[in-house]
């Protein structure tokens, strides 16, 4: 479809133009408008003035450095739980799961069809101290009667481990299953064990899918706040939920802009150092599925 | 949530066999291993679905008190949580509809056409879907807050259309690229005009893709906490409902109509994958 003229030219920006404008309107204006308000001092009742205020930035860094850490150390945890337990399954899935593949999908994808909120609010339910699992225990004297595991580090990265899981076995899968299986058989028949065949063939061609499973699972974890609101207790307080504190509670729109724009900031870098590396059209590609 | 493989590969041979019965049993490991991770990825809606029909006494859903349904017919007996799930399928059908016509819309100019300024379109699309959810609700929240613009309804569908619309562009231009052009150079042979084309011939083969994308943006607009819980302002959702009765308990209700979304949803799911079936068939 090559552009005859003038008004042929224009079609491709008339056909992306609506979609195009609320993406700019409701997703690039609001990131500016929040890099302002990061800059801005003042109060909730008298309103806020742009002055440069460099200052809330560092603020942000001095009062809450503990739970930026935290984020962080959480998310790399997560990521690496995620990473060990997801690559055997998407291996076997994409290797041996032959005409049932799409089905042991389908059953690794189930917990999606349940809110977000509902499965991290079962597992509250699941773990609490007098629930049908812990309950039982202490009555029969197996755990002692002030053991808990609500409002525990164990208990938020259990949390964070469990919903983002999915979103790490997708993209090992995808990589997993474009490996032509002969190239496996080649190693065998070059006289490679099963070992050394998967260290030298599989595990390299699978590196495409951990990098993107690796981004797709940390940036997310990182900036969680849902199961250390629900899981944990004063000592799992993450980013995220200091965040949502100071925007909503605190009315201190600054300092909040400034958190999110440090935190924003730290995982951008991160994305694309890697979507540098590995092309984008890859990362979009395995992240689309 | 289209997890359709493509062309299945030739079955995998197993491994060289090595004389010796060793093999037999570690090759129980992995299969062993994915449907224990297939328990584990199940056990909290199947205690979600259990706990909905427990015969507990107080507010307090904690241990199994016996059999009932009475959660089924009482279904509606929260007022506030009935009208939070009726906003969200209100909130979900709306943003669904305009995200999915201007998605749909930007699928096709990203898919079909080279034209100046595309890569920004792919940055800002690309942005949009690896930002953080924390991201585009504080940032979202920021905007409000600064036009003294009034949080609720309305914000929330800007919100949910914002965080969607990227999904179903990429899912279209997915499509958009695999369509085979003769098809439409065809129709224009047989004398159809640019219009006629499009609708009879582009459109429905782009179909499978524009509807993969609307299911998406309603699964992420009715299923998202944390871009909402920054521009609702009074307006409450199911999953902002849900999440603050996490802090006193969670009543059976919440278990029962959990329960019944995630019916609906895997039937789709499942209805769709035999319709995709029987189409290739």
């Amino acid at each position: 479809m090559s552009a005859r003229g003038g008004r042929a030219r224009l079609v491709p920006y008339l056909v992306g133009l609506p979609g195009g404008l609320w993406l700019v309107l409701f997703f690039v204006v609001p990131l500016l408008v929040m890099f302002s308000l990061s800059l801005q001092s003042g109060n909730a009742e008298e309103g806020f003035r742009f002055t440069w205020a460099w200052s809330n930035y560092t603020d942000a860094w001095d009062f809450y450095s503990t739970q930026f850490i935290r984020s962080i150390v959480y998310a790399l945890i997560v990521t690496g739980l995620c990473l060990v337990l997801a690559y055997p399954t998407a291996y076997w899935i994409a290797f041996y799961g032959g005409a049932r593949k799409t089905t042991y999908l389908f059953l690794i994808l189930l917990p999606f069809f349940v809110s977000f909120v509902i499965r991290t609010a079962s597992w509250k339910f699941i773990l609490n101290d007098e629930g049908f699992l812990l309950g039982p225990l202490k009555d029969a004297g197996l755990l002692p009667q002030d053991f808990h595991l609500l409002a525990t580090t164990t208990a938020v990265l259990g949390g964070l481990t469990y919903n983002y899981l999915p979103f790490m076995v997708l993209p090992l899968y995808v990589a997993l299953e474009r490996i032509d299986p002969s190239l496996v058989e080649a190693a065998h028949d070059l006289y490679a064990g099963r070992a050394s065949a998967f260290r030298r063939v599989v595990l390299p061609l699978s590196l495409p899918g951990v990098f993107a499973g690796v981004l797709i699972t940390f940036v997310p974890v990182a900036s969680d706040f849902v199961n250390s609101g629900i899981l944990g207790g004063t000592q799992t307080t993450m980013i995220g939920n200091v965040i949502q504190t100071v925007y909503l509670r605190n009315n201190d729109y600054p300092l909040a802009s400034a958190m999110s724009f440090l935190l924003m900031a730290a995982l951008l870098v991160g994305i694309f150092t890697y979507a540098r590396a590995l092309g984008t059209e890859q990362v979009m590609e395995v992240s689309q599925r | 949530m289209t997890v359709a493989t493509r062309e299945a590969p030739p079955e995998v041979a197993p491994a060289p066999a090595v004389p010796g019965g060793r093999r037999r049993w570690t090759r129980l490991i992995l299969p062993t291993y994915t449907w224990l991770m297939i328990l584990y990825f199940s056990l909290p809606i199947l205690v979600m679905i259990v706990f909905g029909f427990n015969d507990t006494k107080g507010r307090l859903n904690l241990r199994w008190q016996g059999f009932t349904l009475h959660w089924y017919t009482d279904l509606f007996s929260i007022p506030a949580l009935t009208t939070a799930l009726r906003n969200s399928l209100i909130i979900a059908v709306i943003s669904t509809v305009i995200s999915t016509v201007i998605g749909t819309m930007i699928g096709l100019a990203l898919g079909r056409y080279r034209f100046r300024g595309k890569g920004a379109y792919d940055l800002m699309i690309f942005s949009a879907i690896s930002a953080p959810e924390l991201v585009l609700g504080a940032s979202l929240l920021s905007l409000f807050v600064t036009t003294q613009f009034v949080r609720g309804f309305v914000t929330i569908v800007i919100a949910h259309v914002a965080f969607s619309v990227s999904f179903v562009a990429v899912t279209v231009r997915a499509r958009v690229l695999g369509l085979d052009p003769s098809l439409e150079e065809a129709a224009q042979d047989l004398g159809a005009d640019p219009w006629t084309t499009f609708r009879k011939i582009t459109l429905p083969l782009l179909a499978p893709g524009i509807v993969a994308g609307a299911l998406l943006a309603f699964a992420l607009s009715i299923d998202d906490y944390v871009v909402t819980s920054f521009v609702n302002g009074q307006v409450e959702t199911f999953p902002i409902w849900v999440y603050g009765a996490t802090r006193i308990g969670v009543p059976p209700q919440v278990n029962v109509m959990g329960t019944l979304i995630f019916l609906g949803g895997a039937a789709i799911a499942v209805g769709n994958a035999l319709l995709a079936r029987r189409q290739r068939a």
